[in-house]
This record gives C-alpha cells, structure tokens and sequence, in this order.
C-alpha cells in the first residue's frame, strides 16, 4: 500500500531529513513510525501526503509512484488519505459538524450524505453529542477525536497520524490508539508516527524505527 | 465510548465502498457543487454583513470610483444625442458674382433647387441683405452714405436629409462653385465640426479617465481580498491538507470579489441616479435655450444591468488575480 524506495529529504538548507529509507507498508496492516524528536517522522508522513517531495528515491502509494504526480493531482490525492494531526488542524470558527464534514464537502457530496456520514464517524469517536459544539470548548482529547473523525469521515483507506496522542494522558493515549486499531481491523492500512514507546510496544505491531533520518529496524526486505 | 451497531457498519465497514468520493455519481456530484456554491456565495456575503462598517466604506469607494466616470459618460451621450439634431442646421452660403440680373440669379437658383442633393434654396436679394446687416450691426447710417450696395446676392441652401455627411456637402461645394455667376461657396458647418471634435475628446477622456478609476476598483478590490486571505490562512491551510483543490480554495475569495463589485455598482448606480436628478433642471433648460429636444440623460435599465455587470466583473477579476497569486504560497508546512 505505502513503499519507500531509498527515499532521502533534504531540506532547504542542507539538512538530511531522510537518507536512503526504504521500507512497504501492505494494505489492512497498522504500522508505528517511532524515533527521538527530529529523527525524521514527520517528514516521511509529509512525503506521503505529498507537502513535501523527495529529493532523491521514490514513494509509491496505492500502487501510484507519487514522483509523477502533478500539482493539480495533489489534491486528488490528499482525498484517499485520512490524516491526523498533533495539533488537530480544526478550523475554530466552524463548528465540530462543519469541520468533520469539510472532506465530505470538498469531495462535494449531497448534504443529507453528509449529515449520515458526518454523525456516523461523529458517532465512532463518541462526540455525536457535540456536533453543534465549537472545537474551542472541547477538551484536547476531544479535539483530537474531532480531528480523527474528520480523517475517516471519507473512508480513506490509509489513515496517518502524527503523534495523535502527543498531549494526552495515558489513559486518552489508550483509547485514541484503541480507535486506530478499530480502523485497521475493519481493513484501513494505518501508519501512526509517535514517540510515545511506552504504549506503542503493549499493542503488539510492526514498529519502524528512525534515527537521524536513517531506518535502524521494522523495514521489510 | 459507546457506539451504536448502525455507526460501526456506516463508518467503520469498508463493505460499501461504492459511495467512495470517486464513485459519486454525476448528478450527485452537480448537486453537491451547486449546492456548495450556494453555501460560499452566502457564507462571503454574511462574512461582509459580519463586518459592516468596514465593508460599507469598501463599496463606497468602489461606487464612487464607478460612478464618475459613468455619470460623465451618460451626460456626454446625452450632448451627443442632441448635437445629432443641429447637425442637420448644416448650409451652404452662395455668393453670386455682382453684376448679375434677376433673371439669371433666379434661373442659377432653379438649377440649383434642381439637384437632387438639395433640399430648398432661398434667395436673399442685395437690398435684403443690406437691410439686415443694417438691423444688427449697427452701421445703418454708414452703409447708407455708400452710392450702390456693395452686397452681391446670396443664396441659402439646405441640403437635403440624405446629402449631411461632411463629404456629401464638400461635394455639392464644389458643383455649385463650378457654376457659371457663383463667386464664392461658404459652408456653414465649422461650428458642427468643432462640437463634434470637441465631443469626441469628451468622449476619450471620459475612457480614460474610466479606465484609470477601473484599474483603481481592481486594485481595491485586491487588496481588501489580499487581507482577507491572509486573515484566513489557516483555514486555506487545512482545506488543502484534506485535499480542496485550488478551485475549492479559490471559491470563497471569488464570491467576496463578486460581492464587493456588486455592491459598489449598486452605490454607484445610486449616485448616478442622484447626480442626474440634480442636473435635470439646470439641463432642460439649457436645451430649450438652444431650441432642441428636451435633454434627458438617463442609465435606464439596460445601462444599470451593464453597470452591475461591470461591477461584478471587475470584482471578480481583482479576486482572482489576487487570490491565485497568493495561493500558491500557502500551503500546508
Ligand atoms: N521545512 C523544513 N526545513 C528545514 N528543516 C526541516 C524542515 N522540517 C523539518 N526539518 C528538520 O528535519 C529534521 C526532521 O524533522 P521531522 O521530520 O519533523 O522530525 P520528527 O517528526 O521525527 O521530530 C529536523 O531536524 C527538522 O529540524
Ligand atoms: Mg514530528
């Protein structure tokens, strides 16, 4: 589903982001991106998610060499994959309705799929409650929630998270993740960057593990 | 958490993955869009509302910067309009040599009414002409101390309504001058020509000033968009990181520009109908000074439809010149 061919990033400026990754991620599996802060996680998730480009190896996704890929294709793009954010990414003067529907929006459905499908996924995370709520008075857990929602609403079927647990509590880190894996088991490939070793090694998957921009282990082949 | 059966299958179930955003059909898709449209034009125009103030001083100056040059344009049509009527006053003097009789000038005058250029002829005899010099000059007692009247016979000839054109009456000139007993032709059509050179200029400076005032709307208009994307830029930021493309991004902007130029055309338009009710009286009654059809400039509808077209059109343009050059440097970091 996700392969990394000797992929390297360098960052204006001449810092190695990356050297020379490469890993493949199959679909229905759900893979932790783990590693010291700066070591390269996020960059790798921002190549998959094309904001940024490799500068040297390629990245495949869903069988489509994303180094081919035209500007006007990125968006396109963007809409066959769920993603979370550390920082939740909402938009603060819409409320939790509007802002799980904005994938839904941009795809351009009919609003009463819409309604379904927004207080469906709204419904997954436990905040069917709160639709009509602005972000900016739900707890930072429930943001979160709001932000994973937003990520399936479409029924992406890879979903990424950038350190989706990094401000919580153990006990909301917990269930945030229990919610991925309930993704990944009904076939959503997951890939979860996050520092967080402590609650990644209970759970039992594959872990890839970046140092320096290098790949030190969880690389197939 | 709890969850309900029903959601687990909608949202969690990867068995209908017909109604995957690829696979909506075609008129749901049209719907979805028109509908989406709907919802920007509304949501630009309530975010305009939100602020009133500082957009009721944007589609001032907008409308004032429109309403200038419209109203000078509808005021010069307006001159237009009626200068078309005193063209047709255009006459031919014909001097006739001095020694010629009654009979013949009455024969050349024949000839004359005979062309099919022409209209009527009317002779004025040198004793009439001397009578009427006398009455508004003022040099009565002088001229009557001379021994003979120095005055040749005159003949007055108004072409006829389909002989007006400058080459037509140059062309009757010259025939006429050809004729034997004809000293001298003098075509009364300077002052025309002046009033319509001095209204084309009219007209061009009306343009350019026009044009100048247009090129200040777009300006305005981009910049109050500049702002505008800039005080939303987070939010372009998200739209783009669950994949709006650039014409979703765009969108919103496009409906504040066609906002912001209508309403200015509406002020503008408004302006216009004062200006011209102001200038009603002064203007009827210069026009009855110059015996010509009443002037009543007006935009009329057509000409209020073209205004908000122009309006709309250029708000539309200044938002999307503005917003697609700043587009691309927002993306998501
Ligand atoms: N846009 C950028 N320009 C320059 N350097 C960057 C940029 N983004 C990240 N970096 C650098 O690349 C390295 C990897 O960053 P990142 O992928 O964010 O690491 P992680 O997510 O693992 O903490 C860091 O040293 C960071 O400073
Ligand atoms: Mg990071």
């Amino acid at each position: 589903m996700i392969r990394f061919d000797r992929v390297s990033k360098r960052y204006p400026g001449g810092y190695d982001a990356l050297r020379e990754v490469g890993f493949s991620i199959e679909s229905n599996e759900l893979v932790f991106l783990t590693g010291h802060s700066g070591a390269g996680k996020s960059t790798l998730l921002k190549l998959i998610m094309m904001m940024e480009r490799p500068s040297r190896g390629q990245v495949i996704v869903n069988n489509r060499s994303l180094k081919d890929m035209s500007r006007r294709r990125i968006p396109q793009h963007r809409r066959e994959i769920g993603v979370v954010f550390q920082n939740h990414q909402l938009l603060f003067d819409r409320s939790v309705f509007d802002n799980v529907a904005l994938p839904l929006a941009i795809a351009g459905y009919p609003s009463r799929d819409i309604g379904r499908r927004v207080r469906a996924a709204l419904d997954k995370v436990g905040l069917l409650s709160r639709e009509k709520h602005m972000p900016i008075t739900l707890s930072g857990g429930e943001q979160q929630r709001v932000g994973i929602a937003r990520a399936v609403v479409n029924k992406p079927r890879v979903l990424l998270a950038d350190e989706p647990t990094g401000n919580l509590d153990p006990a909301l880190s917990a269930e945030i993740m229990h919610l991925f894996e309930q993704f990944n088991q009904v076939g959503v490939t997951v890939l979860i960057a996050s520092h967080d070793l402590a609650l990644i090694s209970q759970l039992h998957y594959r872990i890839i593990t970046l140092s320096e921009g290098r790949l030190l282990v969880g690389g197939v082949d | 958490m709890t969850r309900s059966p029903r959601s687990r299958s909608e949202v969690v179930s990867r068995g209908d993955q017909g109604a995957s955003p690829t696979q909506t059909n075609m008129v749901q898709r049209l719907t979805g869009w028109w509908r989406h449209h709907l919802t920007m034009a509304r949501d630009s125009l309530q975010r305009l509302l939100d602020r009133p103030w500082s957009s009721v001083m944007t589609w001032l100056v907008i409308g004032i910067a429109l309403a200038l040059p419209v109203s000078l344009s509808v005021l010069v049509s307006g001159a237009e309009s009626v200068s078309r009527n005193w063209d047709s006053g255009a006459q031919l003097s014909v001097f006739l040599k001095h020694d010629l009789n009654t009979g013949t000038v009455n024969a050349l005058a024949g000839d004359i009414e005979d062309m099919p250029e022409v209209s009527s002829v009317r002779g004025i005899s040198p004793a009439e002409a001397l009578a009427e010099f006398e009455s508004f000059s003022g040099f009565g007692d002088a001229l009557r101390n001379l021994d003979s009247n120095p005055l040749p016979h005159l003949l007055l000839i108004t072409p006829a309504q389909a002989a007006q054109t400058s080459e037509q009456i140059g062309d009757l000139s010259r025939r006429v001058s050809s004729l034997v007993g004809v000293d001298q032709v003098v075509v009364d059509m300077e002052w025309v020509e002046r009033l319509r050179a001095m209204m084309a200029l009219g007209k061009r400076a009306v343009l350019a000033l026009g044009t100048i005032l247009a090129l200040g709307v777009l300006l305005i208009i981009g910049n109050t968009i500049r702002l505008t994307v800039e005080s939303r830029r987070d939010e372009i930021v998200v739209v783009k990181l669950v994949g709006g493309s650039d014409a979703f991004v765009r969108r919103p902007f496009l409906y504040t520009g066609l906002w912001y130029g209508l309403g200015g055309a509406l002020v503008a338009w408004a302006l216009v109908v004062l200006v011209l009710f102001w200038l009603e009286g002064p203007l009827s009654s210069l026009a009855e000074q110059y015996q010509s059809a009443a002037m009543a400039p007006s935009l009329g509808v057509l000409g209020a439809l073209q205004l908000l077209l122009f309006g709309g059109t250029l708000g539309l343009l200044g938002a999307w010149v503005t917003v697609s050059r700043h587009l691309a440097s927002i993306e998501p970091r």
